[in-house]
């Protein structure tokens, strides 16, 4: 075949064009691939709210619950844990709850909670995911001679208040989230849902 | 001619089975001074024929979903005929697989035979080795036990460090706002065809590569220099029948220990598989201790040595991009290694010192992933982690600068 006569500026663009279109149907094709692999609604109905009873969830204890398939901690935190939390502020790499995306506004507090004694907290570590263990007690412990009660992560030594804030020298770098959650009643609780009563 | 000629012939015509038939195996010549490091190739080959194989068996027995899974591999282990067996020759066979690919990757640094021309062969081998990885860890959540549950859970959150698309990119590799189900159905399809697939085609192309320049050896020596009148190098061997009759007795003495550890101690005393995953995965309980199998043990370490925040970079990202750096560096191994000599028999001293150095802070590495960090461990892991990057940052300087000994022109 002979090549005298080329017009090589006409095959440039129809070679490039075709790249382009062929390469526009690739993105294409690539979409349901991409796509399927997104939560599917089965999963998202699962994501359905949870709702916990809090009557027999004496001070000082702890209950999980699960919302989404995550462990969320509700503790009924005594009133010297409680008190705690104020000053706690200077070995906390986040007191004031800088990080908007952790909570939501209502527990944009000390406490991080509605109410001052009730946390909700979700029990999945910021670090790497693992669900942190519930030290209440105020006692020294191996990994804080200082310890004034809250959670240990135990698969790389996270530590949070009880508050779910993270104390420094933590690998993790973000507080625990608070779900979104309210009461239906005096002792009622619902995670997943944002207004009261509704 | 013969009937068998005859149809040799007809399908010469055909396909050309002759051809390469002569060209991979009667006809390529290997260095005749292979030594024991050169099995390794050749049983990490047979491992994976063992994973395929037995891998292709398990599935007609496994459930992948949330709700069967564990009890499916128990089913296989208690009620299938010999399927403990198939059960243990896949997950001891695992352990078997990566200990000859680490021993393979230790003979290419001892002799250099990831340098000019033979950077392409070495760069096939190190994806085959971050598909391995992947494979492996798909693999171990496939039982689904605490461990393989929890040990998702981390390494699948490391993608969440990721500034801006992290949380997004975690939901959708999980398809779910957990682990679950749906992210052990997902991983069992990548792990019993996507990825070997992958693994397959790789290992296809380091042999080509590899056959493209021919075999590397001990003494770094190019055999190709000297031809014989025929241009078969005169320090070469056919690789059939020479090195196919000479691997078989290796592979003889090499399924001994495997059957012994095979037969003897199939779980590895705990590290081939951990004893946490012989308890179903629970969502909302943590093992005490997540360490992963033994194979990934140097990266996880390296990934917990960081643990202080590095300017702008929190501790996690830093973490996970120690971890990403200690295997990207690998892939640039040979640019870095500027020697005018291939084998370490003819580098200077501190590179072979460098070299042992380097390996035995890899295996410590390797069993710290295994334990907690925290305390000595913690320090440790942060001291091999330095010395880790320290002898591929330090390599191109002494490699270029020290005084080699001559190599000899025939093996």
């Amino acid at each position: 075949m002979s090549n005298d006569g080329v017009n090589n500026g006409r095959r440039r663009f129809l070679i490039a064009t075709t790249a382009v279109g062929g390469g526009v149907g690739a993105v294409g094709v690539a979409v349901p691939f991409v796509k399927s692999w997104a939560p599917n609604e089965k999963a998202k109905a699962a994501g359905a709210p949870a709702k916990a009873d809090i009557s027999k969830v004496e001070p000082g204890a702890m209950i999980t619950v699960a919302w989404r398939g995550k462990p969320v901690y509700i503790v009924n935190r005594t009133d010297e844990s409680v008190g705690f939390l104020e000053g706690l502020a200077d070995s906390l790499k986040d007191p004031n709850n800088e990080d908007k995306g952790q909570q939501p506004v209502y527990a944009d507090n000390v406490q991080r909670s509605r109410k001052p004694e009730i946390a909700v907290i979700e029990g999945v570590c910021t670090h790497l995911g693992c669900a942190p263990k519930f030290y209440p007690e105020v006692k020294p412990e191996p990994f804080d001679d200082n310890w004034k009660g809250g959670f240990f992560c135990p698969c790389h030594g996270s530590r949070f208040d009880l508050a779910g804030r993270v104390f420094q020298g933590s690998p993790a770098a973000k507080n625990l989230a608070v779900p979104p959650h309210s009461y239906l009643d005096e002792n009622t609780l619902i995670i997943g849902v944002d207004e009261e009563n509704s | 001619m013969s009937k068998m000629q005859d149809f040799m012939a007809w399908v010469d015509h055909r396909l050309p089975v002759t051809v390469t038939f002569e060209k991979h195996m009667s006809k390529y010549y290997a260095p005749k001074n292979f030594n024991f490091w050169y099995f390794f190739g050749v049983f990490s080959m047979l491992m994976l024929a063992n994973q395929i194989l037995t891998g292709v068996w398990l599935t007609m027995s496994y459930t992948p979903t949330a709700e069967g899974a564990f009890a499916s591999v128990e089913y296989i282990m208690r009620d299938v005929e010999l399927g403990w067996l198939l059960r243990y020759m896949h997950s001891t066979g695992a352990s078997f697989f990566f200990l000859v690919v680490y021993m393979h990757m230790f003979r290419g640094l001892m002799y250099g035979s990831y340098q000019k021309p033979r950077e392409l062969i070495w760069i096939f081998g190190m994806f085959i080795y971050l598909m391995l990885m992947a494979e492996a860890f798909m693999g171990y959540v496939l039982p689904w036990g605490q461990m393989s549950y929890w040990g998702a859970q981390v390494i699948i959150s490391l993608f969440g460090a990721i500034p801006v698309i992290g949380p997004d990119l975690v939901e959708w590799v999980r398809g779910d706002f957990l682990i679950s189900g749906i992210t052990l159905n997902r991983f069992f399809a990548l792990h019993v065809i996507a990825l070997p697939l992958v693994i397959v085609a790789l290992v296809i192309l380091h042999i080509l590569a590899l056959h493209e320049v021919g075999s590397n050896n001990p003494d770094g020596v190019d055999i190709k220099k000297y031809k014989d009148e025929n241009g078969a190098p005169l320090d070469g061997v056919p690789f059939h029948p020479y090195y196919t009759v000479h691997d078989l007795v290796g592979i003889v003495v090499f399924l001994f220990v495997f059957c012994f550890v095979l037969f003897f101690f199939p779980e590895g005393g705990g590290y081939f598989l951990e004893k946490p995953n012989f308890e179903e995965a629970n969502p909302l309980k943590t093992p005490e201790h997540i360490v992963p199998v033994w194979y990934v043990g140097a990266y996880y370490t390296i990934l917990r040595a960081i643990t202080f925040d590095i300017g702008p970079i929190n501790s996690q990202l830093g973490g996970v991009i120690a971890m990403g750096a200690a295997i990207a560096i690998l892939f640039v191994l040979p640019w870095l290694d500027r020697s005018p000599v291939k084998s370490w028999r003819y580098k200077g001293l501190i590179s072979r010192i460098n070299l042992v150095v380097f390996a035995i802070f890899f295996a410590l590495l390797t069993w710290l992933g295994t334990k907690p960090a925290s305390g000595l461990y913690q320090i440790l892991g942060q001291i091999g982690t330095v010395v880790y990057f320290a002898w591929f940052i330090t390599l191109p300087y002494i490699s270029k600068n020290e005084k080699t000994k001559p190599v000899p022109e025939r093996v």
